[in-house]
């Protein structure tokens, strides 16, 4: 960069070109004289107060804050540790199952996610049928917490039991770790709130076999672990956006794995079985995207004056965000339904609310606001290419940073944009873009679609109050 | 993704002297990633400088390492495949630095996009910036609404730039904290309530073309400037820029922060040889300062400060011209038609603030306090609602560009309604008058404002008065406008004091 000399800033050096904002009129006197003139297509903002906007604009902490937030977030890794039963890694307490999104209770839960705890109850033996199940639940024998509390992240329901295995990662850099359960695949599953015979039967297996052959492939490789990291910079090169698509992030996890899973100790059957079982799902690399999302948001976790949002999470009714600047307090709103495709007969009246902590991948700058990466998809979540540049190019006006890890090579390998400003979010009116499976209504019904969904805008408006009242109170 | 996961500490760097072959830099830096096709780049940009002998910018892989190891600039201590590695040797220390200099620019160059140009609109003043060229002299300007004009002006100070700030309604404690960021920053803010500036010959806001000169101007009223910077350029006498600064800056809220960085800047430039200051009497702590400050620049300052004891800005343009050994011009001016009747009273209906308030003390010589919406003394003279009493009698001089009278329109110097109205409400209210008026040419206003003035003015049953505030080259063309309104009966000035001046005249004349 060319210093500008001379004071101000070198603003009496030369005629000025200009950004104007706001009335007309002077733009036109502007260009009458020869000036050039970019003009910002302002907008009223349709969220927040206007002073609290002003006062977080004014907080004198909030650049180096939202500076060390974003730079946090960016310099942190990812690698494949462990892979663990959820009893021996999470603090969980007896009969106590976690779910996504912020807090819940059995009476405000959804469809899925109420399937998803009986699926849950069934796999573990609490209960002997579905009935029981739901009784047991509706009684309150069961608690309830959500996963972002325990350093976990869960696609869709996101329900964790303490059976269940799960991946265990860490960040190199600042010494996170963060877990997430092993993704079951598509259609009838038990994160998409299905908890037939076949969803629960396929839990076992994957308790039984995959957990275990997967711990001692992970762990053969413990002088070179997985560096997930790098295959998620690398998928979004391949047509991935790491979140409704993760079809190159899965095949790079088998070809990195499969050695390693040959030469475990088990009967041919059982690793041909877990060879084809992650061969077989498209989506296996998501449970290992989203704790690397989950690890690099952490590490920018409690940075006073930050106004980057650190958690974007859905518990299929409320939407609740955090961010770094408030610690671990949610801000909520009503969970929007997302609009999209549809499988099958499945239409708009059977989808659920918007579900799941898998917007950590938005959170981190990937997924729908990494959309311009992945054309491949875009009418699947019922968009057009132009679309998906353009939601990547709003997505950079409400951002931090660029990503230069995770390039997007259509943009000229402009990095992903990065780090959500809550501020920004209002003075735009734009809302983060998230793509997003959608799952059926009822319980025990599985997938219906997938397609893209915001944020409501409450979850903003009460995060800008509360982070222009925490500026308030650092002034005085 | 077979990689070593090593220590992550990052080394110190390490620039060592070498006798035999220049020196030599390496380092390991966490949190920076880039693709090897753009590190290659990278290096070979880097490696075309003068002087420099070898460049290796590339992540810290085991086949890097190897690579640095055999061109003799292995990093000290562990190194991870996450981290880059930036390891240069160069002749002298000069071509070395000059080298890492040149692996910064290259690494923090930002990719653009292609093919989606213009297909998003730009939503804030900050996203604008980005795209700016980073050594392009870039100035915003901000007329959103009040509420909301910080945080778009902060975009512009945290990006490095001056920013105009043409909004009012800005909270004072909130222009405090946006001109101490300014300063913090070494950028200037204009405002808020800011509705003049020329920067190098660029007119902001409403400005008039006024030609290029020796006077600096630091204005914390616009209209105020725009007839001192047109007196000044019928006198022949150009200016380098007009700062304005916002009518609250010499407030003790405020203490003249933008008036003091805007004094010294024009010290600075090599353009201005005079500054002067344009104000309304700022509170007696700034004024002391402000003096100070003055008095310790090289340039020297003279002071136009509105008040009952200098009520002139004319005078203080000619005070100007006489430091500057230029004599003063019979300033531009049309006679008008009519007398006043018995018992005419002053009805002053201005656009410009400070120009009514100039009319306001001058005429309070022979009239004593005049009513006004913006009275000189309100706590003993109660304002006008204009908005309830547009029929108020007696003597009378009302600003219609004030806040309360421009909430939802736009300001009269583009929107003449109110004004024209408020002519034709006391043509029908039969108290014999004089009217008062300025008309402000320039930039950003009424592109032809005698068209909707002068069929409003032949009419009129008492005698007008114009200022005219404006000049030849201005869009509007003085003298046009001039001929014009005088064609209508009017008498037009050049110079507001002279116009007040006739307008008393008149009314002596009557009584």
């Amino acid at each position: 960069m060319t210093p500008v000399t001379g004071p101000l800033g070198g603003l009496l050096a030369a005629p000025p070109q200009v950004v104007a904002a706001g009335v007309g009129v002077f733009s036109d006197a502007l260009r009458t004289q020869g000036v050039s003139v970019t003009d910002v297509e302002w907008r009223p903002p349709t969220l927040g107060d206007a002073d609290d906007l002003t006062v977080l604009a004014l907080d004198p902490r909030r650049a180096t804050a939202n500076r060390t937030a974003v730079e946090r977030v960016l310099a942190a890794g990812s690698v494949l540790t462990d892979v663990l039963p959820a009893r021996e890694v999470l603090d969980l307490p007896e009969r106590t199952l976690l779910h996504s999104g912020p807090p819940l209770s059995w009476e405000t839960a959804s469809g899925p996610m109420r399937g998803a705890f009986i699926g849950a109850c069934l796999f573990e033996g609490w209960a002997d049928d579905a009935a029981a199940a739901e009784r047991m639940l509706a009684a309150g024998e069961v608690a309830f917490d959500p996963c972002h509390h325990h350093r976990t992240v869960g696609p869709m329901a996101g329900v964790v039991s303490p059976s269940m295995w799960m991946w265990c990662l860490e960040d190199p850099v600042h010494g996170g770790r963060a877990f997430s359960s092993l993704n079951e695949g598509l259609g009838k599953v038990l994160r998409m709130g299905a908890y037939s015979a076949e969803v629960v039967d396929r839990l076992h297996w994957m308790t039984r076999t995959l957990g275990p052959v997967l711990q001692r492939a992970v762990r053969s490789r413990a002088e070179d672990p997985l560096d997930v990291k790098g295959v998620l910079a690398q998928m979004l090169q391949m047509g991935d956006e790491g979140h409704n698509r993760n079809r190159a992030g899965s095949l790079m996890t088998l070809r990195e794995l499969s050695p390693a899973i040959v030469e475990v100790d088990a009967p041919a059957s059982d690793i041909g079985a877990v060879l084809r079982f992650i061969g077989g799902n498209e989506h296996f690399f998501l449970n290992l995207g989203m704790p690397t999302a989950k690890l690099a948001m952490d590490a920018a976790r409690d940075v006073p004056g930050s106004t980057m949002v650190t958690v974007l999470a859905r518990n299929g009714t409320e939407f609740g965000i955090q961010t770094a600047g408030t610690g671990g307090r949610w801000f909520t709103g009503p969970a929007q339904t997302p609009v999209g495709l549809f499988l099958g007969d499945y239409g708009p009246d059977d989808a659920n609310p918007d579900i799941g902590d898998s917007a950590i991948m938005e959170t981190y700058g990937v997924g729908g606001f990494s959309m311009a990466a992945a054309p491949a998809i875009v009418r699947f979540v019922g968009g057009t290419v132009p679309d998906a540049l353009a939601t990547t190019e709003r997505m950079y006006q409400i951002t931090l940073a660029e990503n230069p890890a995770m390039a997007i090579p259509v943009l000229g390998f402009r990095g992903a944009p990065t780090g959500i400003d809550v501020v920004a979010v209002a003075r735009t009116g734009w809302l983060p873009q998230i793509n997003t499976g959608m799952a059926g209504r009822v319980a025990g019904t599985g997938q219906v679609g997938a397609g893209l969904v915001q944020p409501p805008p409450e979850c903003f408006t009460g995060a800008l109050a509360a982070l222009a009242a925490a500026a308030r109170a650092a002034a005085v | 993704m077979a990689t070593p996961v090593a220590s992550r500490r990052v080394s110190a760097p390490t620039t060592t002297p070498d006798i035999s072959d220049g020196v030599r830099h390496v380092s390991l830096r966490s949190g920076v990633y880039a693709d090897s096709v753009r590190l290659m780049q990278v290096s070979r940009d880097a490696g075309s400088g003068d002087g420099v002998t070898a460049v290796l910018v590339a992540m810290a892989t085991p086949l890097n390492l190897e690579l640095a190891a055999s061109m003799g600039l292995a990093p000290d201590g562990d190194a991870s495949p996450e981290q880059l590695l930036i390891a240069v040797r160069a002749r002298d220390d000069e071509a070395l630095a000059a080298a890492l200099a040149a692996v910064e620019a290259a690494l923090a160059h930002r990719e653009r996009s292609t093919g989606t140009a213009g297909a998003v609109p730009v939503r804030t003043v900050g996203a604008a910036l980005d795209d700016a060229a980073p050594d392009a002299s870039v100035l915003a300007v901000v007329s959103v609404p009040g509420p909301y004009a910080v945080a778009e002006a902060l975009d512009a100070v945290a990006a490095g730039r001056s920013v105009l700030v043409f909004s009012d309604g800005v909270p004072v404690e909130h222009e405090v904290g946006l001109k101490q960021a300014a300063r913090r920053a070494g950028v200037l803010v204009m405002g808020p309530d800011c509705g003049t500036a020329i920067v190098s010959g660029v007119a902001l806001g409403f400005a008039n073309v006024v030609r290029p000169g020796p006077v600096g101007l630091v204005a914390a009223s616009g209209t105020g400037a725009q007839q001192v910077s047109c007196l000044l350029d019928a006198a022949g006498v150009g200016v380098s820029h007009v700062l304005g600064v916002g009518g609250r800056d010499l407030s003790a809220a405020v203490g003249g922060l933008a008036t003091l960085d805007a004094l010294a800047a024009l010290d600075a430039d090599p353009a201005t040889e005079r500054v002067l200051l344009v104000s309304k009497p700022p509170a007696p702590s700034v004024a002391e300062a402000v003096a100070e400050a003055a008095a310790g620049l090289a340039t020297p300052v003279r002071s136009a400060v509105l008040s009952a004891d200098s009520p002139d800005l004319t005078a203080a343009v000619e005070a100007l011209l006489g430091d500057l050994g230029v004599d003063v011009p019979a300033w531009p001016s049309r006679p008008g038609q009519g007398t006043a009747a018995p018992g005419a009273v002053l009805k002053g209906f201005y656009s410009g603030g400070t120009l009514a308030d100039e009319a306001m003390l001058l005429a309070a010589a022979t009239l004593g306090d005049v009513r006004s919406n913006t009275p000189l003394r309100p706590e003993l003279d109660p304002a006008l609602d204009w908005g309830t009493d547009h029929a108020a009698r007696g003597h009378v001089v009302v600003d219609f560009g004030d806040d309360a009278l421009t909430v939802g329109r736009a300001h009269p110097m583009i929107d003449p309604a109110l004004r024209l109205e408020a002519v034709a409400g006391l043509a029908a209210s039969g108290e014999p008058a004089v009217l008062l008026l300025d008309v402000v040419l320039g930039h950003g206003a009424d592109p032809d404002p005698s068209v909707t003035l002068v069929p409003v003015l032949s009419g009129a049953p008492f005698p007008v008065v114009v200022a005219l505030v404006g000049t030849e080259a201005d869009p509007q063309c003085w003298s046009r406008q001039a001929d014009a309104l005088a064609g209508a009966g009017a008498a037009v000035f050049a110079s507001n004091a002279a116009a007040t001046r006739h307008a008393l005249t008149l009314l002596g004349a009557a009584s």
